[in-house]
């Protein structure tokens, strides 16, 4: 296999140190605005990243923070006629904002592939999976029925499903979650593109499934040199396989960074909320949850200054410029950034004095 | 899928043969002596029995069930006047009002409802679908709000009104289609040109009627299939917009089109009452309307058997279409 | 059906230390699978739940972990007799429930209700929050001194949730309040026993964390017992007292918390505990992590003896042939496995 996508990768970009460097993605203030019956919703507001070619960024937020309209924006999924949108999304230097549908539409699926939460309603129940393998190939590559079967074969043993070559003409219901979700990868994946997003691939299946899945994913990521992208709403999914981490809140980018900085030392209010509220393994047991209090805000009319100052426990104590002015997202050491008027010294402080103790 | 087709066949039996019981049943239960229909003015008793006799409505039920289900399976006489009239199986019975087997007006009214169906059929299918997927496509805009405000009236207008707008419209005023030749609507010998001058319009009438409903259906399966999970996969692997609509979203949308179409293509073949009787066209839902009238019982139980056999027949050719088109019901 | 028997039980009223709410004993739950020929050949059963025997005990939570498949939503049904098991016996307060009708059985729906996964379906979109809460108060017959509304309306503001919003729709409140409205109406007839089915695995992080909070407080207030099913291991660990791990319809191990999340002996323990992930890089990168072959058995088939065995690691001939028995390794902890180990693993 490793010849294989050696030649491939080499058909597409020199698989060199410099194409290394230079990042495959790179979001700049991207903006997603839907306009409704009862306003606009801002569900992506001012978004900056970038991946690299073999390199994974998690992204999380929970449900309305616009982590899933951001993976759709990358394919150029939304709707033109429904959705605002601006800024620049750069594929290999090509902007997908601005590009023809067609142009898009080429790299769909070629250069850049997603995977999604649910695997079942995520394949057509008509089609057996070769078929939609085939198609997903062939869509993109001018090679016979026959060539393309071979390909979805080999896919398919290459995600690990067992007898690949008489499951390929099964259906998706006669396939578990867990070999459906490695069937969708076998599809992401099998015109090689350079990215792939993952959107909540893991959130359908169960805790084992999830290990097994996620361990497949960092496999083909090596063995296909491209870039990842992995939305999710749990950290616990991320820690273990990005290399970076943002998190997003209401449609921005609250905090952004190398993962095990970030862990190690995360310099947002909403981030400390999200590790201290959830039950954790690896820690002792502690008598109660420290949920983050109130609800994710309405995108519409986003709180005024800072987006989480309704629920954030530091808003008291800096006082007003938390409800009128909005922070930056500053940069700090080790390639950190930080939305919070906190700053990142005084959030390291409060961290390793209020926060860290506790978790 | 062998076994599911021999399933859904033997089924198919059971049910026909229920119905079967259950018409017997109704027309042999109501209230009313059929003897009386055919009796003139104040018959003697000794003259009803004798009526009673002859019909074989004096025996108990269950024997003259026997008798109508032989007469299915290997035909039977009736005595009509002073000689026998033997009825071949299939009989359905014997309508003493015209003087015929039942099954003898059945395939002669037959074409024209068939002839009536198909080509509705076909009219309804590719109007009511193409409009429904167009709609549903561009939902919002101008064509799709006019579509589904004539689709509203298509289906609450009934087809006697349209009907009779048409006629007066297209054959009275405009004088562009010739009066319909009701009792050789084909021509004799024969005439295409002449058929479809006296179908045209109950095609139109009745596809319009159908379309309508089927527009709006359609519209509203496609609409959720084009939000369901499969069709962002399919745009998300770069298929063109063509390919995602017709391949992904028409294929599942059209399935529960194709189950209303089977069943109402066959509860068509049973007749059209109010279309056939607007166009005078003696089909068999004019046959069976007159047939009420005139308290033909043997007639009108024949047709309601016939019509009865479409259904069933139409619901299996569903079932299994319906498994061709979706595997998981076939390999479940 | 008189309600005056029924009292509602005083908020600090104590049980006797050891006596259980609900019991399953040996309970199995086999849906039948019909198929092909006219005469619906019956084919097989899935055994959902095969052979369970639990008990929860007044004031516990009783927590039951496992895949999608497992038997544990089955196995809360059968608890409140939502379902009637093929086999064995429910007892709920020494009285076996296990075949009373409907009508028998609703003088005792007071004393257990069932919160469930999914809020926005298991409420009326077209009937008001009031309404929904209220109901069970009306169909029992339930006296409140200051009527209904009253009582719904210190219900709502109980769980967390505007007592004005009295007259809302479900569709106008988030997932977090609309499970909030669910828990305020299986808290209205006071009863003994809440079964949570995956009450927060819908919900969002900060939102989970809100509602698991408001559980815990209610069990104090109101002297609740929980039965809590759910597929999360992390959130089982915090709010159960003892857990139960199931598998392809059977109980695998069943030990307090502190055994089972500290000296687990079950492979398949082993194994779920080993893939959950856990939020620190660094110690991710260096642990140990059993992967588990395959998928799970279809419950229309399951291996013979040991259910495991195809997936287990450790398994030996004996394991082909003979079925381990929940047997008991310390007074807190039982384990159906013929070579149990302890494994420290999180």
């Amino acid at each position: 296999m490793t010849d294989r996508s050696a030649t491939m990768a080499a058909g597409s970009a020199p698989a060199t140190a410099d194409a290394h460097r230079r990042p495959l993605l790179e979001v700049k203030d991207l903006r997603v605005h839907f306009p409704t019956e009862d306003g606009l919703v801002k569900a992506v507001d001012g978004l900056d990243f970038t991946v690299a070619k073999g390199r994974t960024l998690g992204i999380v937020g929970e449900s309305g923070s616009g982590k899933s309209v951001t993976s759709l924006a990358i394919l150029g999924l939304h709707k033109r006629t429904r959705a605002q949108l601006s800024g620049e999304v750069l594929l290999d230097g090509v902007d997908i904002i601005g590009a023809a549908e067609e142009t898009v539409r080429r790299l769909r699926g070629n250069k850049m592939a997603m995977i999604f939460q649910d695997p079942l309603s995520s394949m057509h129940p008509y089609y057996t999976v070769g078929a939609q393998i085939i198609e997903a190939y062939r869509v993109h590559n001018n090679v016979s029925k026959r060539a393309a079967r071979a390909r979805a074969i080999e896919m398919l043993s290459l995600v690990g499903i067992p007898q690949p070559d008489r499951r390929v003409d099964d259906y998706p219901h006669q396939f578990s979650g867990g070999m459906r979700q490695r069937a969708m990868i076998a599809m992401g994946m099998s015109c090689n593109p350079g990215l792939l997003i993952a959107d909540e691939p893991t959130t359908a299946l169960d805790v084992t499934v999830q290990a097994q899945i996620l361990e497949l994913m960092k496999k083909l990521q090596r063995e296909f040199d491209s870039a990842l992208i992995i939305i999710t709403h749990d950290l616990c999914v991320v820690a273990e396989v990005a290399d970076d981490i943002l998190v997003m809140y209401a449609g921005r980018a609250v905090e952004h960074g190398p993962v095990a900085d970030l862990f190690r030392r995360p310099e947002h209010p909403y981030t400390w909320g999200l590790l201290s509220s959830m039950p954790r393994l690896d820690r002792v047991r502690e008598d109660r949850l420290r949920p983050i209090k109130g609800t994710p805000p309405s995108l519409i009319n986003p709180p005024p200054g800072c987006r989480f100052h309704p629920r954030c426990p530091y808003a008291q104590r800096l006082g007003e410029i938390c409800w009128t002015v909005e922070p930056e997202l500053l940069e700090g050491p080790n390639d950190h950034s930080t939305r919070c008027h906190l700053g990142p010294v005084k959030a390291r402080e409060v961290f390793v004095a209020e926060v860290e103790p506790l978790l | 899928m062998f076994r599911f087709l021999l399933k859904r066949l033997i089924v198919g039996i059971v049910t026909l043969w229920v119905v079967t019981v259950v018409v017997f049943g109704i027309f042999t239960i109501i209230p009313g002596d059929p003897a009386l229909v055919y009796a003139g003015k104040d018959p003697s008793a000794e003259v009803l029995a004798g009526i009673r006799a002859k019909l074989g409505v004096d025996k108990p039920l269950p024997e003259q069930y026997a008798t109508f289900m032989k007469g299915v399976a290997v035909g039977r006489d009736f005595p009509t006047g002073p000689k026998m009239v033997h009825c071949d199986a299939p009989c359905l019975g014997y309508s003493y009002k015209k003087d015929v087997p039942v099954l003898g007006l059945i395939t002669r009214a037959l074409p024209i409802t068939a002839t009536m169906a198909a080509g509705a059929a076909l009219l309804w299918l590719l109007g009511g679908v193409s409009v429904g997927v167009l709609s549903a496509l561009r939902r919002g805009t101008f064509f799709d709000r006019i579509a589904m405000t004539i689709s509203l009236a298509g289906v609450s207008l009934p087809v006697y009104f349209t009907g009779l707008i048409g006629l007066s419209v297209f054959v009275y005023q405009l004088q562009w289609l010739p009066a319909i030749d009701t009792n050789s609507p084909f021509g004799n010998p024969f005439d295409p040109v002449q058929t479809f001058q006296s179908f045209i319009l109950p095609w139109v009438v009745l596809a319009f009627l159908y379309a309508a409903s089927y527009a709006r259906l359609t519209r509203t399966s496609m609409l959720e299939t084009m939000s369901e999970d499969y069709i962002r996969t399919a745009r998300a692997k770069g298929l063109p917009e063509r390919t995602v609509v017709t391949r992904h979203g028409m294929r599942a949308a059209l399935t529960p089109i194709v189950t209303m179409f089977g069943l109402d293509l066959g509860a068509l073949l049973g007749g059209a009452i109010l279309t056939e009787y607007t166009f005078g066209l003696q089909g068999l839902g004019k046959q069976a309307l007159d047939a009420i009238n005139k308290f033909d019982y043997p007639l009108i139980m024949g047709t309601t058997l016939f019509a009865a056999f479409f259904i069933i027949v139409a619901n299996i050719v569903v079932d299994v279409l319906y498994a061709f088109i979706d595997p998981r019901v076939r390999l479940s | 059906m008189t309600t005056s028997a029924v009292t509602a039980p005083a908020a600090g009223a104590t049980v006797t230390a050891r006596e259980p709410i609900v019991e399953l004993r040996d309970v199995r739950m086999h849906f039948p699978v019909a198929q092909g020929g006219l005469l619906r050949r019956k084919m097989g059963a899935v055994r959902a739940v095969d052979g369970v025997s639990l008990a929860v005990y007044g004031g516990e939570t009783l927590g039951i972990v496992g895949e999608s498949g497992c038997g544990k939503s089955t196995t809360g049904r059968l608890m409140t007799r939502l379902l009637e098991p093929t086999g064995g016996q429910v007892v709920f307060e020494g009285q076996d429930i296990t075949h009373l009708s409907t009508a028998k059985l609703r003088p005792l729906r007071r004393r257990f209700q069932m919160i469930f996964q999914d809020p926005y379906s298991s409420l009326n979109p077209r009937h008001t929050i009031g309404t929904i809460v209220g109901a069970p108060l009306r169909l029992h017959g339930v006296e409140t001194p200051n009527g209904v509304k009253r009582a719904v309306q210190d219900l709502l503001e109980r769980v967390g949730l505007n007592p004005e919003h009295y007259n809302r729709y479900p569709h106008e409140f988030s997932g977090g309040q609309r499970q909030r409205i669910g828990i305020a109406r299986a808290l209205a007839l006071r009863p003994k026993l809440i079964v949570c089915d995956e009450p927060v695995s819908a919900l969002d992080v900060s939102i989970q964390a809100q509602v698991i909070n408001l559980l815990e407080d209610l069990q104090n207030e109101f002297d609740l017992t929980y039965l809590f099913i759910a597929h999360d291991l992390s959130v089982v660990r915090h709010i159960s007292d003892r857990v139960a791990v199931m598998y392809l319809g059977k109980v695998m191990e069943l030990a307090d918390r502190t055994s089972l999340y500290e000296a687990p002996q079950h492979p398949y323990t082993h194994a779920l505990l080993s893939a959950v992930p856990t939020p620190d890089p660094a110690k991710e990168k260096g642990r140990e992590r059993i992967l588990l072959r395959g998928d799970v058995p279809s419950p229309l088939d399951p291996p013979p003896a040991c259910v495991f065995h195809t997936r287990c690691w450790k398994a030996q001939d004996i394991c082909r042939v003979v079925e381990p028995p929940l047997l008991q390794v310390s007074p807190t902890h039982q384990v159906a496995c013929h070579f149990p180990e302890e494994r420290k693993l999180v």
